[in-house]
């Protein structure tokens, strides 16, 4: 196990790398999940002031 | 249901919206398990190079990150382009959605290079073909990204920022070839190379895994954006009403 860590004197940079790797996968997810969420909030929130039909623009 | 019948139908809003939906987890699930297995491989079953040692191991993450940044640069400006010429708002949404994920694997890229530039060529950055063309890419969607957001009108962002996809998608060629075209430090195609790939299946295996696992995780990402995406795109409030009040 504490071979693995030292990855053979490259802790340095391969750890750091896959670390790295690991926020950006998470702020993919992140991000992606609130564009959406957002966007349907602002779709809820804009259809609370037109009828059904209707052209949102006006709420805009 | 003919082809066209089966295109018209995709194409309306709703029905992509739902089918995006239903997608995620066939493309999330697959994205994790790929990225897990290739990782695993890569990090402990695969040996190491007899070169470089441990230190090639950002490799499992180095060339997927790199080979992402590229396949959304390139989806990106195919949906832009079919976006400006047939005025589909679905391919603008498609665009716009690709950007970030791009951008945020670009940099994945830029910077798991620096880290294996660093012990290996004993620096962490050159001015030579291929990084500085990978930075390009990177400056692209920050410039596609900024360009967006600069007009409060979502069709005419939709528009100027689809020139701009259109207009750097010269830059992808370069990337890839910039190894073969330059004297570069940048190591030569490993991968995809004439004579197969110059690696064995222990290490290239994992690699592949992991690509794949990359590719998968757009697809899932990119199916939560486009959401989004379409949602501030459909002023049309009849299925929207019948989608928020569903929730």
């Amino acid at each position: 196990m504490e071979a693995f860590l030292h990855m053979g004197g490259y802790a340095r940079f391969v750890w750091p790398a896959y670390g790295l790797a690991v926020v950006i996968f998470g702020w993919n997810i992140w991000a992606a999940r609130k564009l959406e969420r957002e966007a349907l909030e602002r779709a809820r929130r804009r259809l609370a002031t037109t009828r059904p039909g209707e052209s949102g623009d006006a709420a805009r | 249901m003919g082809t066209w019948t089966w295109f018209h139908k995709l194409a309306s809003p709703p029905h992509f919206y739902r089918i995006a939906g239903k997608m995620i987890p066939w493309y999330a699930i697959p994205a994790a398990l790929l990225i897990a297995t290739g990782l695993y491989g890569g990090l402990v079953l695969a040996p190491p190079d007899y070169q470089q040692g441990d230190a090639y191991r950002i490799i499992y993450l180095h060339v997927p990150s790199a080979w992402l940044g590229l396949l959304c640069y390139t989806t990106m400006a195919t949906a832009a382009a079919v976006g400006l010429i047939w005025r589909i708002k679905l391919a603008h949404a498609l665009a716009a959605a690709t950007a970030p994920i791009g951008a945020s694997f670009t940099l994945l890229a830029l910077a798991t290079g620096s880290l294996w530039g660093r012990p290996m060529w004993g620096t962490w950055w050159t001015w030579d073909a291929r990084l500085t063309s990978e930075l390009i890419l990177l400056f692209l969607y920050f410039g596609y990204m900024a360009l967006r957001s600069a007009f409060d009108d979502l069709t005419r962002a939709d528009r100027a920022s689809a020139v701009l996809a259109l207009v750097g998608v010269v830059n992808v060629p370069i990337v890839h070839y910039s190894v073969t075209w330059w004297n570069s430090l940048h190591q030569g195609s490993t991968v995809i190379r004439s004579g197969g790939p110059a690696m064995p299946p222990s290490m290239l295996v994992p690699l592949l895994l992991s690509a794949l696992g990359f590719t998968f995780l757009y697809a899932a990402l990119a199916c939560v954006r486009v959401r989004g995406e379409v949602l501030i795109r459909e002023r049309n409030a009849s299925w929207l009403q019948e989608l928020a009040s569903g929730r």
